[in-house]
């Protein structure tokens, strides 16, 4: 009798570690966000409450700057590896295999693959070069390589709502004349939308996130918000990095929320 | 006269040639930005080094002897590079030191998660996944700030006593260590969860019907199923942890260094191109070698358990 309430599913301490190692992930952060309001100078003493550190922050030219170039880089990479992913989606899916269909996958998820100091090599070896030839170097090579390794991002929230889509609507408006466009742009796009919207927002937050390609790949002046950081990480740290931390928190927080609810939306 | 099957066959190469024009910008975009790059690096790795960094247009082995080896200054004989070795070794060690301390944290972690009711386990998913989406940099800063030696542990530490003076852990390899468990903890957890998840708890409660004891049940029976999750996560865990760049330079301050950084120091005031292309192939190897045996066991077990 005493079986019925015999917990199958209890291990004894795993909870116990469980919300200990959820107390730890959180504690880091919360400490962060905390001291950013901080009125003194230390990341460690709390001197009383103040928002003089948001301020100095927002008065910041370099860090204004420096956040503007990652929305813009961002903006174009993700719009630009979305587009590139759902045509390539779109290509690999619903489809018999065929001849080269693992050498495309294989191909797309390559970013993923190597490491990312790796790329980063490959990248300053490579654009060194074409600066050097060419006398261009503006934002464009950044914008490429995150584009690059954005692709694999956009990819997958795409592929995986194209695979839960079956072909029976398309195959009905083909049967109802519709031309391959027409079915594409009435049929397709609107059930795939939430796909790419998802898409979207993951490459868009990998591209802000991204510190070590764009630390070996932009030229003099060309700072993200990632790399302005951690260049002055090696000088004595002021709130003033917590608060601009605690500020990007909030955005990447924001489209991670935004990103679970498309995403779950399923058909 | 075409027959059907002509015509389904000319359908189904043109639906191939339609795949393969939209899959064009994708593949051109990886391959000028990545794929392409990785193979200017095979090349540069056979190259000699330039006076002021990049390259001499020589051919030249010396890059790839350089990893682990080193011509002595006087005598020209080849001897262990034990500075490379030393790194080597050190992001080794530490990367396999991450992947156990992740998998000793996520494992209950992820147990608790798959076995919380339906409604709720998503929520603790999401907990789990929001850092893990928040900028690595801001994680391992805040990291830094909590063991530095007038944070919070220390601080702590000092008001219980354990110790009277701040504890050196900053710019240690213990900080790198912990850095990597806080930062690749979720990458643990997920794979983990995934596969519990599908843990079917009759052949548990089997367990118990036959007088197994809890740790009998953890052992023969738990780990036993989600095996493919514990390998797919130390997987995870282990590749970023062995190209780690960004958490070893914050936490380990330039004196800990890791492979990541060893790369880097070649391409900056190490002026050696060649060597830190070779160095960042080797490091490419080891981390394609961890991924084949991944899949090969991951093809496996597929075949097995259908």
């Amino acid at each position: 009798m005493a079986r019925s309430n015999f917990a199958i599913k209890r291990q004894p301490g795993f909870a116990t570690i469980a919300i200990f190692c959820f107390a730890l992930l959180y504690l880091p952060i919360v400490t962060l966000v905390v001291y950013a309001f901080n009125e003194g100078n230390s990341v460690a003493i709390w001197q009383g409450f103040s928002l003089r550190w948001f301020r100095q922050a927002w008065n910041n030219q370099q860090v204004l700057e420096a956040s503007i170039r990652s929305v813009q880089i961002a903006s174009v990479a993700a719009v630009v590896a979305t587009i590139a992913a759902t045509m390539a989606a779109l290509a690999t899916t619903r489809t018999k295999p065929y001849r080269g269909l693992t050498f495309k996958y294989a191909f797309i998820n390559q970013p993923l693959m190597i490491p990312e100091i790796v790329t980063a090599v490959a990248l300053l070896i490579v654009f060194a070069r074409i600066k050097v030839a060419t006398g261009y170097s503006g934002l464009g090579y950044l914008i490429a390589a995150h584009t690059a390794f954005c692709i694999p991002f956009a990819y997958l929230p795409i592929r995986a709502r194209l695979e839960s889509m079956d072909l029976t609507l398309e195959t009905a408006a083909a049967d109802l004349y519709a031309t391959p466009w027409k079915t594409f742009t009435r049929i397709t796009l609107p059930l795939l939308w939430p796909g790419i919207i998802a898409g979207l927002m993951l490459a868009f937050v990998i591209s802000l996130d991204d510190v070590v390609i764009t630390e070996f790949v932009k030229s003099g002046g060309q700072d993200t918000l990632p790399t302005y950081m951690l260049g002055q990480l090696r000088r004595v740290v002021t709130p003033e990095m917590n608060a601009i931390s605690t500020v990007f928190l909030l955005i990447s927080i924001l489209i991670v929320t935004l990103f679970f609810f498309i995403s779950r939306r399923r058909t | 006269m075409t027959t059907a099957a002509e015509i389904a066959a000319r359908a189904e190469r043109d639906d191939i040639r339609k795949r393969w024009l939209l899959s064009t910008p994708a593949l051109v975009i990886i391959f000028l930005a990545g794929i392409g790059p990785l193979l200017v690096v095979v090349l540069y790795s056979f190259l000699t080094p330039g006076p002021y960094g990049d390259v001499k247009w020589e051919f030249s082995t010396d890059a790839w002897v350089g990893v682990f080896l080193q011509r002595d200054i006087f005598d020209d004989t080849l001897g262990i590079a034990d500075a490379h070795l030393s790194i080597f070794l050190r992001s080794v060690r530490l990367s396999f030191a991450t992947t156990i301390l992740t998998l000793l944290f996520g494992f209950p972690t992820a147990y608790f998660i798959a076995t919380r009711p339906e409604r709720t386990q998503a929520l603790w998913l999401f907990v789990i996944t929001i850092p893990f989406w928040t900028n690595l940099l801001i994680r391992t800063f805040a990291v830094q700030e909590v063991i530095r030696n007038e944070g919070i542990l220390n601080t702590a530490l000092i008001w219980l006593g354990v110790t009277s003076t701040p504890i050196q852990i900053l710019y240690t390899d213990w900080a790198i260590g912990i850095g990597m468990v806080y930062v690749y903890l979720p990458l643990m957890v997920l794979p983990l969860y995934a596969s519990m998840e599908k843990l079917d708890f009759r052949l548990v409660e089997a367990g118990y019907d036959l007088y197994a004891t809890r740790f009998q049940v953890l052992r023969r029976i738990i780990i036993p199923l989600v095996k493919p999750g514990i390998i797919a996560g130390s997987i995870l865990v282990f590749i970023p942890s062995l190209g780690a760049y960004v958490t070893p330079r914050v936490l380990g301050g330039g004196k800990q260094m890791m492979l990541g950084n060893l790369i880097e120091l070649q391409f900056g005031a190490g002026r050696n191109w060649p060597l830190g292309a070779a160095l960042a192939l080797t490091l490419t190897v080891i981390v394609t070698v961890a991924l084949l045996f991944y899949v090969r066991y991951a093809a496996h077990s597929e075949q097995r358990h259908g």
